[in-house]
């Protein structure tokens, strides 16, 4: 399982990678295993505010729905346009390509884990 | 209640299963990806271990009698060798289950039932049992192995001697195959052809070993629950639990075919006065118009937002491309192309009835 050291990570099988005061958000290698083939992408949050925890978006896969949550407080500033046409890209590339949104960051909170953490998490 | 395992159990876990308990039982879900294990069956040729089903055999002379009194189709019309679809009615004008009938003979019988009603399908029988007839439930004996696709006859082909082509739809043998007595049956839950084998436990995992030497050419490949039931939605086949339950009426599911008014049968005499007063209700499939996949429980809804019905099973169709459900609606509402809305999350996404199967 592919769990990258430079990355955080949530109890919910999201990364957050941080640079300044932007969030860029995806699920993990281990989401998208659990979850299978990933047929629809649906998020609609773009430019809304949300807290840690509030759900900004849903991922699709052939057999489940599985609600996607804030990993930390902020704006939603940018969706992965790609993922519309190409869903299955989340599969494939899930920290690379297969981001999901970016977050002006306004409150860090205290959800974030390290990828040690994670790894323990998943029992990997 | 403790998951029970399957004879091949550690073959699939072997072979990269994500075992996952349904219906009590820790089965294979997937093995690699749903959807290539789906195009596999519909282009090729793929293998599920579905040994989680029941199997009872029923013997002796009033075999018949019990077997006409509880399910709703006809057995009296099949031969030896044939097998038929049929519904076990209970008296409260639902569906206790769906079940193959196999006649071995005038006075042996196999009733093969879902895994998640072996119990309760086995006392409602007994329960209806006038003639005492002698049962006996092999469910734990047998490894139940569907090859199913476009090439699965010629791979089955490769290892017995039976003209696997003569086998008609429906029909069955007991035979070798593989080297191994078992029950080579021309049915399926795909609806892309094929063959479901009923084998002894030990001889399994050789059987199996065999059939993928056979299929090598045709990239065969282990087929996991997920792509059963997407295949089985495409083609529109009902799903016990989901599509039919101990609620629903074999009328009202669109299984008059199933249900025949000529014998006697567990609440015939009601289901007969629902037949000529006309259901209200109709499990209908569906199209979507607008991006969105129906899921199991979703509510259905008019142009008007008025709640006309919920979904019974959905998914994204991975022939298709398109989501796909099924569920009860109105009557009103279950004429072909008739728009309806499913209620996803906080949408109302348009979408149009349609005759299953969806994938012709």
């Amino acid at each position: 399982m592919n769990i990258p050291s430079d990355l955080q990570y949530t109890k919910d099988h999201e990364w957050v990678k941080i640079d300044g005061d932007v969030a860029t958000v995806g699920v993990t290698d281990f989401a998208q295993g659990e979850l299978g083939d990933i047929v629809y992408v649906e998020i609609e949050t773009e430019g809304e505010s949300l807290d840690t925890g509030e759900v900004f978006g849903t991922v699709e896969a052939v057999k489940t729905v599985s609600d996607l949550f804030m990993p930390l407080s902020g704006e939603v500033i940018e969706i992965n346009e790609a993922l519309e046409s190409n869903p299955e890209v989340v599969n494939s590339d899930p920290y690379g390509d297969g981001w999901m949104i970016k977050i002006k960051i306004s409150d860090k909170g205290d959800h974030l884990i390290s990828a040690e953490e994670y790894k323990a998490e998943v029992g990997g | 209640m403790e998951t029970k395992k399957i004879p091949l159990n550690d073959l699939h876990e072997k072979l990269g299963g994500k075992m996952t308990p349904f219906a009590g039982y820790n089965m294979p879900v997937r093995y690699s990806s749903d959807k290539e294990e789906h195009l596999t069956v519909r282009d090729s040729v793929g293998v599920f271990d579905v040994s989680h089903m029941g199997e009872f055999m029923l013997r002796g002379p009033h075999a018949l009698d019990l077997i006409q009194w509880v399910t709703s189709n006809d057995a009296s019309k099949i031969v030896d060798g044939q097998a038929q679809y049929s519904c076990l009615p209970n008296d409260k004008g639902g569906i206790v289950d769906d079940l193959l009938i196999y006649r071995m003979s005038d006075e042996e019988y196999m009733l093969v039932v879902n895994a998640s009603n072996i119990e309760k399908d086995w006392n409602w029988i007994k329960s209806q049992d006038k003639w005492d007839v002698e049962m006996e439930d092999i469910s734990d004996d047998i490894v139940l192995l569907a090859v199913q696709g476009p090439k699965a006859v010629e791979t089955l082909q490769k290892l017995t001697e039976v003209n696997l082509s003569e086998v008609k739809f429906y029909r069955f043998v007991q035979d070798k195959l593989a080297g191994k007595e078992m029950i080579i049956s021309a049915t399926g839950y795909t609806g892309s052809g094929g063959f479901e084998l009923y084998i002894n436990k030990n001889d399994a995992e050789e059987v199996w070993n065999k059939i993928f030497e056979a299929g090598e050419e045709f990239g065969i490949k282990p087929i996991g629950l997920g792509a059963r039931d997407t295949l089985r939605l495409e083609k529109g086949f009902c799903l016990y639990g989901n599509d039919i339950t101990d609620e629903t009426s074999p009328l009202e599911a669109g299984l008059g075919w199933v249900t025949k008014f000529t014998k006697e049968f567990v609440n015939s005499e009601n289901l007969k006065a629902q037949k000529e007063a006309g259901v209200t209700r109709k499990l209908v499939g569906f199209e979507m118009i607008d991006r969105g996949i129906p899921r199991n429980d979703y509510e259905l809804a008019d142009a008007d937002g008025n709640i006309i019905g919920n979904v019974t099973s959905g998914t994204m169709a991975p022939s298709l491309n398109v989501g796909i459900g099924m569920g009860y609606v109105t009557k009103e509402h279950s004429a072909p192309d008739t728009e309806i809305y499913v209620q996803v999350r906080n949408k109302s996404l348009k979408a149009k009835v349609v005759k299953p199967p969806f994938l012709k």
